[in-house]
């Protein structure tokens, strides 16, 4: 392990701010993904639920 | 008894593809991140430090498997354009249509860790060199095939007309990568060039590797994901849809 | 009933476009005129040092070309569109891709050949002299055809889409960038001393390459279009 303390992983040896926005942002926009498709789902099936009620209502 | 055949195209239909997408998900899901975990883990406590770019060199972690994914995306997305334009199948324009905002992103991501490497390594956030361009390009070219999809009413025309977009495009990629890969070379003031990675090591080979598996299944099961929400939102009026809570 | 033969087709729709396009003339000048003022504006912009100016030249040209034949597309096929030409064009026994192939020529000596005929001038303003201005013409020549053809199939991918203008540039973009790279890219190296015959033949087997495929997606865009 060449890491000897958190400090020094987070430091990266003077390069952090470069190394962390990179895997920040990745971490990021995959997980938004994520989120964005639970949403996205749930719209659709929201509008399902409604138009079968809609329909239930037409003799 | 004669022996049976796998009817291949029984997964054809949104009604069977649904719920063995839904079944599917999970497992690509669980890969990618069991993936992920041990391609960061190498990278970051096995994978030694390089001698010349120091810790920034770790950036390709994320860099190389993202630009790998935005072109393999591409390319899959181009083959299920084609394969709807030929057999005028509705589900494989679903298809092209589902990777497109995952391979946006990862292109995305790949211009963006490429900026934060090129930034410590050669003194500028944006460098001209071939790989970085293609992406920029290959990135207005997703852009491109979701807005045109976007823009037109009639769904039928929107999906053969966004998939012509993608067939023409993948053309377009090799062009672009070569024609301003030799735009670089002959611009000699310019010169830096992103294959001025550092000599792998096995264990930093390994890392990307797995990072790029992790990448592959993550884009899998976000694709299927994507998928099933396409088909429920265009298949609203069918019955079956009324239990698609369940499937 | 007199049959046309498809060459007569094809030889008519080219005569067709150019006298459609000398009624309007003035959608000619405007192209014109804005190639003009695109390439005018990059000085006033950057500073008139001429040693800057002649490097920028090529580039510079080459960018206010390719927006001028940008801003040109729609008037390939939108009167046609609006009025049911177009339709006509798919039900004839002709074959479609040599009907697109007519359009995008008149559309390339209409819209191209002014611009061609006008970068000498454009390129003296830079201050570009003798050898340069030649090439900066020859690969003009070659590469404005490539942008008519190339761009037809954008042009024909958003047929009738409202607001289409932006779309237009946004999908025919990444087609443009390898023409633009060669073009450009011909003068530059002349200038450099590398010479410009190895972009100059990249341009000419571009040109082949796409008169050969464009006409063919882009009747396959004007079909999806329609049908």
């Amino acid at each position: 392990m060449q890491w000897h303390s958190l400090d020094m992983f987070l430091a990266m040896g003077g390069y952090g701010i470069y190394v962390w926005p990179s895997f920040g942002v990745t971490a990021l926009c995959l997980i938004w993904e994520v989120l964005a498709l639970r949403f996205r789902r749930a719209a659709a099936l929201r509008l399902i639920a409604h138009r079968s009620v809609e329909e239930g209502l037409r003799p | 008894m004669s022996a049976e055949r796998i009817n291949w195209f029984r997964w054809s239909s949104p009604q069977a593809f649904y719920p063995l997408a839904g079944k599917l998900v999970p497992w690509f899901a669980v890969m990618a991140l069991i993936s992920m975990a041990v391609g960061l883990y190498e990278g970051f406590f096995v994978a030694p430090t390089d001698f010349q770019q120091g810790q920034s060199y770790r950036i390709i972690f994320v860099h190389v498997p993202a630009a790998w994914m935005s072109m393999f995306l591409y390319v899959v997305m181009a083959a299920w354009a084609g394969i709807g334009l030929g057999l005028n199948a509705r589900p494989s324009f679903m298809m092209a249509q589902a990777i497109a905002p995952t391979g946006a992103m990862f292109t995305f991501l790949a211009l963006w860790t490429g900026a934060f490497w090129g930034k410590p390594t050669w003194g500028t956030w944006w460098v001209w060199d071939a790989r970085l361009t293609s992406e920029l390009i290959l990135f207005f070219q997703y852009l491109g095939f979701i807005l045109l999809h976007e823009s037109i009413e009639d769904l039928r025309r929107a999906d053969r007309a966004s998939a012509l977009l993608a067939l023409v495009g993948v053309v377009n990629v090799p062009i672009i990568y070569f024609s301003v890969q030799w735009w670089n070379t002959l611009h000699q003031g310019a010169s830096v060039s992103m294959t001025a990675a550092p000599k792998m090591a096995t264990t930093m080979l390994a890392a990307l590797g797995f990072m790029a598996l992790g990448f592959w299944l993550y884009s899998l099961a976000v694709t299927l994901t994507r998928m099933r929400c396409l088909i429920l939102e265009r298949e609203r009026g069918s019955a079956w849809v009324q239990y698609a809570k369940v499937l | 009933m007199n049959d046309l033969t498809w060459t007569a087709a094809a030889r008519g729709l080219l005569w067709r476009d150019l006298l459609l396009a000398w009624r309007r003339r003035s959608e000619l000048l405007t192209t014109v005129f804005f190639f003009v003022i695109v390439a005018s504006l990059f000085p006033l912009g950057v500073g008139p040092e001429p040693a800057m100016l002649r490097t920028i030249a090529p580039g510079v040209v080459w960018v206010a070309a390719l927006l001028s034949c940008l801003l040109s597309l729609h008037r390939l096929f939108a009167v046609d569109y609006q009025d049911g030409t177009l339709e006509q064009m798919l039900l004839t026994p002709h074959p479609l891709t040599l009907l697109m192939l007519s359009k995008v020529c008149a559309h390339w000596i209409v819209a191209g050949l002014p611009l061609v005929i006008l970068s000498p001038l454009l390129g003296m303003q830079f201050g570009l002299t003798g050898r340069s201005l030649g090439l900066l013409m020859l690969s003009l020549l070659l590469g404005t055809p490539v942008l008519s053809l190339l761009g037809s199939i954008g042009a024909a991918l958003t047929l009738g889409i409202r607001g289409s203008g932006l779309l237009v540039a946004l999908v025919t973009f990444p087609l443009f960038v390898p023409v633009l790279i060669f073009g450009a890219g011909a003068v530059v190296s002349s200038e450099t001393g590398l010479g410009a015959e190895a972009h100059l033949s990249l341009l000419a087997a571009y040109l082949v390459l796409a008169a050969a495929f464009a006409p063919w997606a882009t009747a396959a865009a004007v079909r999806i279009a329609l049908e």
